[in-house]
């Protein structure tokens, strides 16, 4: 990542639930919009205070489903009918009814792998590295404390009056983020 | 989280936090010793595995005439033993999947370990339709579709390719769920563990998950989405395991009862094996205040809901045989009842119809140890029910001179035995190195994440 900035951003902790989405919500009436939460567990009001859109996730797992769908009963069809047809029981070599049943698994499975792979991707996720992690005390985010980052490429980020507005919100501490 | 019913006991005992949950379902990963009962149960299940090697070894040296499936028995152990495990993995599905689309809260607690038990006992079910095939190497031809040298392709007409992509199915989708709901809680171990190492492979599992607001939004939607897509998927894995035999023309299996009655044996056998799992564990681990006598009832009912579904199946199956007019039908019917192997068909009544029924008594589904009891009759029972449904359908087909015996050799009773010991060294080594009870989903069922909104 290039470094525009003298640090990546400037972050808040908050002992409580309530607190970082009170919080969220009056950093989004400032006006700051390069900003990011980070908590133990999913919280929608937190989603919701930091205007995050509703996940492209959905049309991804369709998609998967639609693709698999058609692929599983694309390969029956083809081997079935074209490659190597087998007269079973004086059956239609296209027996569709029989093919529904791996046609339906195999939709169930791209769609599957598409929620898991498109999550990853739209989380960027792996991602060995991130800055936020070079905080101490970060480390409790996955235990019972929650963050609040404005990163200092947004338009309004000023390194002493941000940490200052952010110290104003309740946070037990803010900290510099280093790159 | 209110409850609706207020007189209910909470689903986590008072005085829980953040903190305390967190610490707790870490510390049983995270401590230096596994404690000296890890170590036994541990030891037994390892112990059970070499004879699994052993028997499989001998099983690929001497080819599968070593068990006991011959004409006219043609399915015996492998089969039984498949469906068995199958089924149970169902309620770790239930669990995970449909009980969170239910938003049954109480769920939280127990679907960790519920979906590892699914996985662990997929792997054990996948084990007997692949060596029962003699030469496995050999023989994925007519299973999977890949171009192979002899230009073969699969019948996708047959109900056992169609298992095949079930079972596979279900297993990838087990395992990617299982591993999507680990990813925060590698992420707490990452952060919490201090030998640098376990650092490291933590720290790879959770692949950067820093518990973004962004992150979790998507990460919500995946849970969702995932839990939407598995439960059709479990529907249809034992629906599908029933279609082999319903399939068939043979009396005994061609009725259309089988996938309902299937799947709720599934899901009976499962439940009795995650309170086979679940009574010692929190009993060793001390995780009484979040398994809790309500999820341990709750856990009953279900078992005695679905206990009755199988009782009507039975009471149906005898009925259609007796309905149909059918001699063949009637003659199984009877046969199956008060033949040569009528013993197994009473011992199944009595483990899987009548010992359930005791569980209307609220005082005996909040008992732990009879709770346990009544796990493992059930457990014992739904092995029967596949006995009786393969052997004794099989036995006495419609020839009398081709009538015969069935009786599991020394091989296959080391080959279960053998899976058990899979199962459980697969079991103990997950709970010495990876949360048990999901941390994150514990974090949002505690009292201490409510809170009023100020909109300033």
């Amino acid at each position: 990542m290039r470094r525009r900035t003298e640090i990546y951003g400037l972050l808040a902790e908050f002992h409580t639930p309530g607190g970082v989405v009170d919080a969220a919500h009056r950093v989004r009436e400032a006006g700051y919009t390069k900003v990011d939460a980070y908590s133990p567990y999913p919280i929608e009001e937190l989603i919701e205070a930091l205007h995050i859109e509703r996940s492209r996730l959905p049309r991804l797992v369709l998609a998967g489903g639609i693709v698999g769908g058609l692929a599983g009963w694309a390969l029956q069809y083809w081997a079935s009918v074209i490659e190597y047809p087998l007269n079973v029981g004086g059956r239609p070599l296209n027996s569709w009814p029989a093919f529904i049943v791996p046609a339906f698994e195999t939709t169930i499975l791209f769609a599957a792998g598409a929620a898991v792979l498109g999550m990853l991707a739209l989380n960027g996720l792996p991602e060995p590295y991130h800055p936020v992690f070079n905080v101490p005390g970060f480390a409790l985010a996955s235990r019972d404390k929650f963050f609040l980052c404005i990163e200092a490429e947004d338009p309004r980020f000023d390194r002493a009056g941000t940490a200052k507005f952010l110290a104003g919100l309740g946070a037990s501490d803010v900290q510099e983020v280093e790159h | 989280m209110a409850s609706a019913h207020p007189a209910e006991p909470p689903i986590v005992g008072p005085g829980q936090t953040f903190g305390s949950v967190t610490d707790k379902i870490s510390s049983m990963v995270l401590q230096r010793r596994a404690p000296r009962g890890w170590w036994l149960g541990f030891a037994a299940g390892f112990a059970l595995l070499q004879l699994l090697l052993l028997s499989m070894a001998f099983l690929l040296f001497q080819g599968i005439g070593v068990w006991g499936p011959n004409v006219p028995v043609g399915w015996g152990f492998d089969i039984i033993n498949f469906v068995w495990w199958i089924g149970i993995g169902h309620a770790g599905t239930l669990i995970s999947a449909i009980l969170l689309l239910l938003r049954q809260e109480w769920r939280t607690s127990i679907n960790r370990f519920a979906e590892a038990m699914t996985l662990f006992a997929v792997a054990c079910a996948a084990f007997y339709p692949i060596f029962h095939m003699g030469r496995p190497w050999v023989g994925f031809y007519w299973l999977l579709p890949y171009p192979n040298t002899m230009g073969l392709w699969p019948n996708f007409r047959s109900p056992l390719v169609w298992d095949v992509f079930a079972v596979s199915t279900y297993a990838t989708v087990s395992a990617l769920f299982w591993f999507v709901g680990l990813i925060p809680d590698l992420a707490t171990l990452r952060d919490r563990t201090t030998s640098k190492f376990w650092r490291i492979v933590y720290g790879m599992g959770a692949m950067g998950w820093r518990g973004s607001a962004r992150h979790w939004n998507n990460y919500e939607t995946a849970s969702l989405l995932l839990a939407a897509l598995a439960t059709p998927l479990v529907v249809s894995v034992h629906t599908v395991v029933s279609f082999d035999f319903a399939v068939g023309q043979l009396p005994g299996w061609h009725a259309t009862i089988f996938p309902p009655y299937f799947v709720a044996g599934a899901i009976y056998a499962g439940f009795a094996m995650v309170l086979t799992i679940a009574i010692p564990l929190r009993k060793a681990y001390g995780l009484e205040p979040f398994i809790t006598l309500r999820h341990l009832e709750n856990m009953a009912k279900v078992m005695l809901a679905t206990g009755l579904v199988v009782g009507y199946g039975y009471t149906m199956e005898a009925f259609m045989a007796w309905y149909s007019g059918n001699p063949y039908e009637r003659f199984m019917m009877w046969n199956r009842a008060f033949g040569p192997y009528g013993w197994s068909y009473w011992l199944l009544i009595l483990c899987n119809v009548l010992v359930i029924n005791t569980l209307w008594v609220k005082n005996l589904r909040t008992k732990p140890a009879y709770l346990f009891a009544v796990s493992l009759v059930v457990s014992a029972g739904m092995w029967l029910e596949r006995f009786v449904i393969i052997v004794t359908s099989l036995y006495r087909d419609f020839l009398p001179s081709s009538w015969g015996a069935y009786r599991g050799t020394a091989f296959d009773w080391a080959s279960f035995v053998g899976t058990i010991g899979l199962f459980l060294t697969l079991f103990f080594l997950f709970i010495r190195f990876l949360p048990a009870i999901s941390m994150y989903e514990m974090r949002t069922i505690l009292p201490e994440a409510e809170f009023k909104e100020e909109k300033g």
